[in-house]
């Protein structure tokens, strides 16, 4: 059996709004599961951690949530990407790249590497 | 941005307190539900389907406080409902309430008010622009600190590090006359760079300036304090340009100071400010050209970059330079820079004064944590049952810590606030108190934000403190030692130490500061029993200023005579006579140079002593109290056509004749030769604590005086002569100001420190005493309270009232005793600390040691009376029933 990674702190409020971006308005279930199945089941993730992350995201703006049918007509709380959310997925995305960069060059380097 | 969104969320819902989870709930019911039939398709049963979604959602319960905790603001929240709490907790015991709260209402007023004082006096600056590089010249060896005035501008020529100086000449009781009125007023004599080398601005009209001046006589101008114009011309802008005279001299108003502005002394407010080139114009003669007299203050402003240290030894550069050329006048002088304000070497004494009662006051302070430290480790102890089982159903100790503290800081901003509100209306009162009468003396006392600063710094510190040590009890406590034995336990009597170190610590500065106290009562009372050389009992003056009116010379004497004929005539009157200035009035000729007969070079260096003068009537003596040792005493025939006589104090003849007998002696005063004809006693002439100062009585019809002191000795009360003296003066000298008051009330600025230092430290001691009481009341009781049961079993069981009440009350008063040794240990070790405050302090004084442990010993059993009653009155059969 794989050894499942915890997910780290603030990665998960990323992996949210990069779910909203790619898959427009969404449920919280449909967004854990979506986590879920992008990372290969690789992440363990308690469900319920998303819904304080939700809830803070809604606050500083990033998203916006309206109550609407699911695909069995239940009634749940959809989450969508704002324009501020675009704003800040972009900036995140930035900054996540650089330091995955900036990580990898340092792993590259070897001691013979070195002037 | 973002940040700030979600902060404006969050504080919206904290303060709508929008508690409803039902979203979440919703949310959580249809994610699981989703889940579930997820479940279901993928071959599960129902329930376990449903077990399944609930353990991949995680711990629901954590997931709620989490997304709780993102929503509000818990710290807040958690701070409402801690608050909440206490206040409820605190109503619940009002007795315990209301005696923190009037404990810290009482320690931390007290220190607000010394504060406040100190605020006042020492650390607020200057109302002037730039006070940092301000600065008075200071010269120790001449008489009231100041330089002649050719010296000052010697100074003010020479030296490399200021950028201005200016000179300064107090004078009071000068006639402002207006509209055929005389008022009396004191101002000030300055130079024309006075307004300008401090900055400020007029309120009305212009200032004068240094361009103004031309030498002597040539600037008649006065400018008038915004406290004299409201009051005697009605804040009328029209007088700006009028003229008033100013003793019989006419001056132009040119201006008005702002209201705040009130020169460089902290306790003076000038009424008029007059250039120093019309001094003559002012005083009747001037002081511009000799430099025999020192009457000028120096007040001068540092060159940016100059450091006090430079400006020093520019200054005595000059002085050696000035005591070269003017060897006769100008040897061994020294300057030195102080901080304006404090009336020049005054100082160092009212600062030293100020921290002290500071510390006592903070002593108080302790002494009320100390208290109410005990107060709440024997309520946390109540509580521990209460406290464990809240931490057994899982409350973090850290929550725990914080409510108790919560507690404690509730206690003390509630008492911080009620004293900080008591010692404002007091230190109003003070402001508007005028200790030495009605004048131009005062201290303005402003309670500004640095004062409640301190009053909640003070709350805030005294709330920590005494709230630590119960929530360090608290955090030790362990649940499960707690639940199985009750409150009184094994660990009862460890405990007890940390509250008897409390007591003993309170009780030991409880006792210090009542031997300050009594110190300072005993100091008071040595200082009234002084020799003054007078006796101001049954003494009435009266001052009229004859001068003001124009009444000089040989018309002065006719009109002096006049009064004291008339005085005479009021029947029950023993005596009356005159003299310019009363000893002890804080006026008067002083330091002038007297020299043997025949002295042809009449410099300082060959003066034998410099001496008070004081022109009198024959009979001032007898009005006075003032005994005559041997001698003859002078009488009206002691004339301008007859040879000039005098009666010198005993210090005098010591001084000048040694053991030989003054009468008959001669000596050189003013260029005349003055014969000795009596000898008087010593007095105190310009404070108590002065060392013994010679002293000259002159014939007032020999040297004429226009400043008049009337002096009646009268068997009347001092209602029945003032009015007669009134209708009298006003009948003889009808336009002259008059001022009559009793000799003992004339006194009161010069019993002003003494009764400043008793009060303060009186009103110190008292509270201590008071905090005393508590401490070793509530101890005693709450000992014997928590032991009422072993008590009643020790009775049924036949123990003697001794053991009873050793038991009960025995180790209040240990620590009683041993606190007060300490207390006294202390006492004596800070005589120094006591002796600045307080004149001929001596804490080894045998009255004040067997009245501090009296004192503490009465507290004592007034304290542990009630307790130590209720132990003794135990009924061990009720007592036993009721459990």
């Amino acid at each position: 059996m794989k050894q499942k990674k915890d997910v780290p702190q603030g990665t998960l409020a990323l992996m949210v709004l990069k779910t909203l971006d790619v898959l427009g308005p969404l449920h919280g279930y449909g967004i854990a599961r979506r986590i879920e199945q992008i990372s290969g089941d690789l992440l363990s993730l308690n469900q319920g951690t998303l819904y304080p992350v939700l809830l803070r995201l809604e606050q500083e703006g990033a998203i916006a949530s309206d109550w609407g049918p699911s695909e069995n007509n239940r009634r749940a709380r959809f989450y969508r990407l704002t324009p501020a959310g675009h704003k800040l997925l972009a900036a995140e995305k930035r900054d996540w790249e650089q330091t995955a960069a900036i990580i990898a060059r340092f792993f590259e380097v070897n001691a013979q590497d070195l002037p | 941005m973002r940040a700030l969104n979600r902060l404006f969320a969050r504080l919206l819902n904290f303060a709508a307190r929008r508690r409803d989870d039902e979203r979440l709930r919703e949310e959580i019911e249809s994610h699981i539900a989703i889940q579930t039939e997820e479940n279901i398709r993928t071959g599960m049963t129902p329930e376990e389907a449903r077990r399944h979604a609930r353990l991949k959602f995680g711990a629901i319960e954590t997931v709620r406080e989490n997304y709780h905790a993102e929503k509000g603001l818990p710290f807040l929240e958690n701070l409402l409902l801690d608050i909440r709490y206490a206040l409820r907790v605190l109503r619940k015991s009002p007795a315990f309430t209301v005696v923190a709260l009037v404990t810290l209402m009482l320690g931390i007023g007290a220190n607000v008010v010394v504060f406040g004082v100190l605020n006042a006096v020492i650390l607020h600056p200057l109302n002037v622009a730039e006070p940092n590089n301000l600065y008075q010249i200071f010269h120790k060896e001449w008489m009231g600190g100041g330089p002649s005035y050719p010296a000052f501008e010697d100074y003010r020529q020479r030296n490399t590090t200021f950028t201005g100086m200016a000179a300064i000449y107090g004078l009071s009781s000068v006639g402002l006359q207006w509209n055929n009125a005389v008022r009396e007023v004191s101002g000030y004599d300055v130079t024309g760079n006075y307004f300008d080398l401090l900055g400020v601005e007029p309120e009305v009209g212009r200032f004068f300036h240094a361009s103004d001046e031309h030498g002597p006589g040539s600037a008649p101008y006065v400018v008038l304090s915004d406290a004299l114009w409201r009051r005697e011309f009605h804040a009328d802008p029209s007088m700006i340009g009028k003229t008033v005279n100013l003793s019989t001299n006419p001056f132009t108003i040119i201006g008005v100071a702002p209201r705040e502005f009130h020169g460089t002394e902290q306790f003076f407010w000038p009424d008029y400010f007059v250039p120093m080139a019309n001094e003559e114009q002012v005083e009747g003669w001037d002081f511009l050209h000799t430099r025999l007299y020192t009457p000028v203050s120096v007040i001068g402003r540092l060159k940016p970059g100059v450091t006090v240290q430079q400006a020093t030894e520019n200054l005595n550069a000059i002085a050696r330079e000035l005591a070269r050329e003017y060897p006769a006048t100008d040897k061994d002088q020294s300057a030195r820079l102080i901080r304006p304000g404090l009336e020049g070497d005054n100082e160092k004494i009212i600062r030293e004064f100020l921290v002290s009662v500071m510390v006592l006051a903070l002593l108080v302070l302790a002494a009320a944590c100390a208290n109410l430290a005990s107060l709440f480790a024997a309520r946390a102890a109540d509580r521990s049952r209460e406290l464990s089982l809240r931490v057994a159903l899982g409350s973090s100790r850290q929550r725990l810590l914080r409510q108790l503290l919560t507690e404690a800081l509730m206690v003390s901003l509630i008492g911080g606030a009620a004293g900080v509100m008591c010692a404002g209306l007091l230190l109003n009162v003070l402001s508007r108190w005028q200790p030495f009468g009605s004048g131009s003396a005062q201290l303005v006392i402003t309670v500004d934000a640095h004062v409640y600063l301190v009053g909640l710094l003070l709350s805030l510190a005294s709330g920590i403190i005494f709230g630590i040590i119960p929530a360090r009890h608290a955090w030790q406590s362990s649940p499960l030692q707690m639940m199985k034995t009750g409150p009184v336990n094994s660990t009862h009597l460890r405990r007890f130490a940390v509250r008897d170190l409390l007591l003993g610590a309170q009780i030991a500065i409880c006792t210090l500061l009542v031997t300050a106290s009594l110190v300072a009562v005993r100091g008071m009372v040595h200082a009234l029993h002084a020799p003054l050389g007078i006796e101001p009992k049954g003494a009435m003056l009266a001052q009229v200023n004859l001068g003001m009116v124009g009444i000089n010379g040989d018309d002065a004497l006719a009109k002096q005579k006049q009064m004291i004929d008339a005085a005479e005539n009021i029947p029950g009157v023993q005596a009356a006579g005159i003299v310019n200035f009363a000893p002890l009035s804080g006026s008067g000729m002083s330091g002038i140079p007297v020299y043997r007969p025949g002295t042809v070079d009449q410099s300082l260096s060959n003066q034998v002593l410099a001496t008070r003068v004081y022109p009198v009537s024959p009979d001032y003596l007898k009005a006075a109290g003032t005994r005559l040792l041997t001698g003859r005493n002078l009488t009206w025939h002691d004339d301008a056509h007859s040879p000039r006589v005098a009666i010198v104090n005993a210090t005098f003849a010591r001084k000048m004749f040694g053991q030989a007998s003054a009468i008959g002696q001669r000596f050189l005063l003013w260029n005349d030769l003055y014969e000795v004809v009596g000898v008087a006693e010593d007095g105190k002439y310009v404070d108590l604590t002065e060392s013994p100062t010679s002293a000259v009585y002159t014939s007032t019809a020999q040297i004429r005086q226009s400043s008049t002191v009337l002096v009646v000795r009268s068997s009347l009360s001092s209602r029945e002569i003032a009015a007669a003296l009134q209708r009298m003066l006003s009948e003889t000298v009808p336009t002259a100001p008059i001022t009559i008051r009793t000799w003992e009330d004339a006194l009161s600025n010069v019993l002003f420190p003494a009764r400043t230092a008793t009060a303060a430290l009186g009103v110190l001691g008292l509270l201590a005493a008071m905090l005393a009481v508590t401490g070793i009341f509530g101890m005693a009781a709450y000992s014997v309270s928590r032991r009422m049961k072993e008590l009643g079993i020790r009775v049924a069981l036949g123990a003697r009232k001794t053991q009873v009440m050793r038991a009960a009350v025995g180790r209040p008063m240990v620590l009683l005793g041993a606190g007060s040794v300490l207390g006294l240990l202390a006492g004596i070790f800070a005589s120094r600390l006591l002796g600045q405050i307080v004149y001929q302090a001596n804490p080894r004084d045998p009255i004040v040691v067997g009245g501090a442990v009296l004192t503490m010993a009465l507290l004592g059993i007034v304290a542990s009376a009630i307790p130590a009653r209720r132990a003794l009155t135990v009924d061990p059969s009720k007592l036993l029933r009721e459990e």
